[in-house]
Parts: structure tokens; C-alpha cells; sequence
């Protein structure tokens, strides 16, 4: 490791800070936005406080402070690791989107996983015979996954395998009711998962198959593709040994640039499919009224994002050299 | 010149068929269906095709879908069409803003675009459309508040490029002022590429209203095809056509879109035309 890779590294950390920073002041003036503060949703679900322990309830918990000091205690509280308290569920905020986080990052990670799996081999396959009849009919279906929605190819997928063909279940992560052995509960979570995996991933499966063609296009064009094929190497090896690698970059470039979208679809994916994440956790709470709780899985989300964000970057330029980090 | 070449190419051609022919669903919806989206027009879950007159079916309370997905288009053009010109004046005067002006002005912009950028955009528009409860300029204002911040970051790179110019050099040194360079000189320039993300940015901002309502966070008073979808859903294992008619609609509109966003882009870029 050189010096300018630890000068990049000190940047980056910085910068996602700062970006940090700027996250959790958000926050605060989205939670200032809501008509009435917590003692007012306090006093509206109870319906006998007085006046006066409303007064009380402001002094305790510093709501009757200048905006500027809220903003400041809130601030030091987040740092803390204290997202709030949401009433609703009678629990701090941060252990219910904690519980609630294994789910979301299960599906999100196979959905990558997924996406970028099928979106490459699709992406080579149209490449490898570009403007023959495969490379229209995959580009053709990738259209139409590129604008489907997903809350749509969730629907679709749950009435064409749950309710019509009755090959997978219709939602939940586990089978209730059933004492299984590890390695029957892995199959069962696996089993759950292949409807909002597909649903959540096809879009980006479209997207990296696009990109993955594309920059396939422009790797077979080189020369040292050329200098591969002529000496002696199979097709194969050719593709997967020299091209795919390069051909790659670009797709994890977009990857980092979709972490957060993906996050965005889960709340529609486990909405649909009943999973126990925090998306899901999101879209009771905008129901319940219960605000802290939003802004508490907004700012887990968005950290989880800077940081994968931070570690992709820093990936990258290890893996290319190429790339300019001194900027 | 451009339009030619746009209507040359067959997806263009096909997008822009389809994308007049909802525009035409959305003028002709009062005309067709008088009497609105909402009225009651038969029996409840009516099968599509069973019944002369009502083609699609009707919905849980006996609505005719048809008529929802006319008005529905209406809802999801103005909602697109607005929420990406909001989206384009933000996003283009902050990257315009950032690039002409590097050193602070751009660090500062460019972190608060990251910010934005870091926040699962679709989580981010229903926390807003909840906070702010929900109708259509709610919507409008979520959706364009989450999609402005790509448009920042493409003006900008193109800014930069375009700032260092000769000509952009030569009006500074006749005195002219920051912001009428910006405007007639930079601006002009650098924008098309922001204008092919615009078809793009109308398609997302269509699936991310559909989403909303999807979710029950529609405008309650607007029938759109996300509201359709949301009252489909109870009944789904039976009636699915009540999710699945306006949801094809929702494609062919994002489909005919990303089509002709490639014919533009295609005409803009004739050398990159071969691949």
C-alpha cells in the first residue's frame, strides 16, 4: 500500500462523514416536518393527559428547548447509537430495526447476487452473437423486465406459482408451526426466498444485461482479444479468462450506484411477501403514524449504504490499478 | 432533423405510437366514461369479456376498470410529465451551479447530492407522501425530490467540461456575468444528454406513483392505475385481473418511454449507432 492509496482512504472516509452528517440533520428537520411533536401523539393514543404532564413530558425529554439544542441532542443521541423510542411497539428504535435487519440484507444480498449472475451471463450470451436472433429475443425480454415495476412481477410471480401452480409459498420466511433441523430450515428460508428474490431482482437482471452487452461489445473489439484467439485459447476461455473480467468493472460500478434502490425495493418486496424486514417494518410504521421509527430505518438504511459504498470503492481501486485515486 | 432520424428507427417509432396513444386515452377519458372513474357500473369482480360494454371487468365495488385505466392514465402522465420537470430545474441548477463554480460551492452541493443519493430513493418518497399525507402535488413533490439527484451529477460533469471552452473563456473576459454565461452559453451545450435522461426520469417517476398507491399512499381522491392495482390486491388469488390490466399498463407506458429514450439517445450519438 502506498501513500496516495492511504491519502484516498482518508478522503473517502471523510467525505462519507461528512455525508453522515448531513443524513442525520435531515432527518431531524423530516421529523420536525410532522404536524405535532411525540407528546402530542403520546396524549392523542392515551386521550387522558392533562395539560400539565404534557408540559412535564416536553421539560423530560427537551422538547421545550430551542430548535438549535434539539437539534444538537439529537445529534449526540444518534452518535450514541439512540434512534428514538417508538411507542407503538413499546421498544427503542434501533433494537426493533435491528431484529428486523437480517431479513432485508438476506433478500437484498441474494437479489444481487442473483441479479448480477443472470444480468452478466445474459449480457455475454447476447454479446458472444450480437445481432442474431438469440441477442434480439434476450434483448427483447430485457425490455420488458427493464419496465416492469416490481411490486407488478411480485404480484405476477405469487399468481402464477402460489395461487395457480401451488409450487412455492405465497409469503412469510419460515413455515410456521414446524420444528425442522438446520439444514431443512436453510431449504425452507431458500425455498420462501425464490419469489421476492426474482421479483426484487429482475429489474436489475435487465439493467446488467444492458450493461454487461455493452461493455462486452467494446472488450471483444481489442486487441489483446484478438492476440487471445490467436494464440490458440478456446472461445471459452477466451470470454470467461480475458473478456468477462474487464467486461466486469462497469457492473460493479452500477452495483455500489444501486445498493440504495435496492433497499427502496425491499419495502414494496416484503410488503407483497410478507417478510420480516425492514422494509416491511417501514410500511406498518407509515400506517401507525409511528415517526421516530421511520427515520430510524432511513438512517440504519443509509448508513448500511455508505458503508458498503466506502468498502466497494476501495475494492475497486484495488482491483484496478487503473483507476485514479488521486483526486 | 432529429425527429427524423428518431422516427427512423423502429423502437422509436413504436414508443412514440404507444405513448400517443395513451396521451390519447388521457385527453379522451372525460368524453368516453362521463360519468368519472368511481361510478358503479355492474356487479362486483365481473370477469373481463363477460359482459358487453364493460371489457375489462369490474373491480371489488363493482367499477368499471376500463374507465379506471383511461383516467388512470391521466394521473400517471401528470405526475410523470410534472414531477421530472421539477426534478430537471433542481437537478440542472444545482449541477450547473456546482460545475460553473467549483471549489465550495461545488463540495457543499455535491455532499448534500450524496446525501440524497445514499437514501433508498422509494423509502425516501413514502416517508415524504406519510409526513406530508398524501395528494397528488405531495406525490409530485416526493417523487421529484428523489430524482433530481442523477440530473445534478450529469449537468455537472457536462458543465465541467464545457466551462474551459474558448468561448465560455472569451465571454467571461468581456465582463459578462456569471449567470448569463450560464444560461446562454453553458447551459445550451451541455444539455442534451439531461434531456435523454428525462425520458427515463418520466418512466421511474410513473412506477414510483404506481408504487405509492400501490402501498395505499395515493391520492385518495384520484383514480390512478397504482389505486387499481392497491384494490385488486385483497382479492388477488381470485380476481387477479384487477392487479394485472392496469399493471400492463403501467409496462407498455415505461416500455414505450425507454424506447423512445433510446431512439433519442441513438439519434444524438449516430457513431455509437452500430453497437
Amino acid at each position: 500500500m502506498d501513500r496516495q492509496f492511504w491519502t484516498y482512504l482518508g478522503w473517502r472516509v471523510l467525505q462519507s462523514l461528512v455525508i453522515i452528517a448531513i443524513v442525520i440533520v435531515g432527518s431531524f428537520l423530516l421529523l420536525h416536518l410532522v404536524p405535532g411533536d411525540m407528546v402530542d401523539v403520546l396524549g392523542g393514543q392515551r386521550g387522558d393527559m392533562d395539560a400539565e404532564l404534557m408540559a412535564t413530558l416536553r421539560e423530560r425529554y427537551g422538547l421545550d428547548q430551542p430548535v438549535l439544542v434539539q437539534l444538537l441532542n439529537y445529534v449526540g443521541s444518534v452518535l450514541q447509537g439512540d434512534l428514538g423510542y417508538s411507542y407503538r411497539n413499546a421498544t427503542d428504535v434501533l433494537s426493533l430495526v435491528l431484529q428486523r435487519l437480517p431479513a432485508t440484507i438476506l433478500l437484498v444480498v441474494c437479489s444481487v447476487i442473483t441479479a448480477v449472475f443472470f444480468g452478466t451471463m445474459a449480457g455475454v450470451i447476447a454479446a458472444r452473437h450480437a445481432h442474431r436472433p438469440i441477442d434480439v429475443i434476450i434483448s427483447m425480454i430485457v425490455l420488458v423486465f427493464y419496465a416492469t415495476p416490481i411490486f407488478l412481477t411480485g404480484l405476477g410471480l405469487v399468481i402464477v406459482f402460489s395461487v395457480k401452480l401451488k409450487l412455492l409459498p405465497i409469503g412469510g420466511l419460515i413455515t410456521p408451526g414446524v420444528d425442522f433441523s438446520f439444514l431443512e430450515l436453510v431449504g425452507d428460508v431458500a425455498l420462501h426466498l425464490i419469489l421476492p428474490v426474482f421479483s426484487l431482482s429482475l429489474f436489475y437482471i435487465a439493467i446488467y444485461a444492458r450493461l454487461a452487452r455493452a461493455s462486452m461489445l467494446q472488450v471483444l473489439d481489442q486487441d489483446y482479444i484478438r492476440t487471445a484467439y490467436a494464440k490458440g485459447l478456446s472461445t471459452y476461455n477466451v470470454i470467461i479468462g480475458h473478456a468477462l473480467r474487464n467486461a466486469l468493472l462497469p457492473v460493479v460500478t452500477m452495483v455500489g450506484l444501486q445498493i440504495a434502490e435496492l433497499f427502496g425495493g425491499a419495502v414494496l418486496t416484503e410488503t407483497i411477501f410478507s417478510l420480516p424486514g425492514v422494509g416491511r417494518l417501514a410500511y406498518d410504521a407509515v400506517f401507525e403514524r409511528d415517526y421516530p421509527l421511520i427515520l430510524g430505518v432511513l438512517l440504519v438504511c443509509a448508513f448500511i449504504i455508505i458503508v458498503v459504498n466506502l468498502i466497494i470503492d476501495i475494492i475497486y481501486t484495488l482491483l484496478d490499478p487503473r483507476v485514479e485515486i488521486s483526486r | 432533423m432529429m425527429l427524423r432520424r428518431v422516427l427512423l428507427s423502429p423502437a422509436g417509432m413504436i414508443g412514440l405510437v404507444t405513448l400517443l396513444l395513451i396521451v390519447g386515452m388521457a385527453i379522451s377519458a372525460p368524453y368516453l366514461f362521463p360519468k368519472g372513474p368511481w361510478a358503479l357500473v355492474a356487479r362486483p369482480y365481473l370477469w373481463p369479456g363477460s359482459r358487453p360494454g364493460i371489457p375489462f371487468g369490474t373491480d371489488a365495488l363493482g367499477r368499471d376498470i376500463l374507465a379506471g385505466v383511461f383516467y388512470g392514465s391521466r394521473v400517471s402522465l401528470l405526475v410523470g410529465i410534472v414531477a421530472t420537470v421539477c426534478a430537471l430545474v433542481v437537478g440542472i441548477t444545482v449541477g450547473a451551479i456546482a460545475g460553473y463554480f467549483g471549489r465550495v460551492a461545488d463540495a457543499v452541493l455535491m455532499r448534500i447530492t450524496d446525501a440524497f443519493q445514499t437514501i433508498p430513493g422509494f423509502l425516501f418518497a413514502v416517508v415524504l407522501v406519510s409526513i406530508l399525507s398524501p395528494s397528488i402535488s405531495t406525490i409530485i413533490f416526493a417523487i421529484a425530490t428523489v430524482s433530481w439527484p442523477p440530473v445534478a451529477r450529469l449537468t455537472r460533469a457536462e458543465v465541467l467540461r464545457v466551462r474551459e471552452s474558448e468561448y465560455v473563456q472569451s465571454c467571461k473576459i468581456i465582463g459578462m456575468s456569471a449567470p448569463r454565461i450560464i444560461l446562454t452559453q453553458v447551459l445550451p451545450n451541455s444539455l442534451s444528454p439531461v434531456i435523454v435522461a428525462a425520458a427515463v426520469l418520466v418512466a421511474t417517476a410513473i412506477i414510483t406513483e404506481a408504487g405509492l398507491s400501490f402501498l395505499g399512499l395515493g391520492d385518495p381522491n384520484v383514480m390512478s392505475w397504482g389505486t387499481l392495482i392497491n384494490i385488486g390486491r385483497p382479492s388477488i388469488r381470485s380476481t387477479w385481473f384487477i392487479c394485472i390490466i392496469p399493471g400492463l399498463f403501467v409496462v407498455l407506458t415505461v416500455l414505450a418511454l425507454n424506447l423512445l429514450g433510446d431512439a433519442i439517445n441513438d439519434a444524438l450519438n449516430p457513431h455509437l449507432r452500430k453497437r
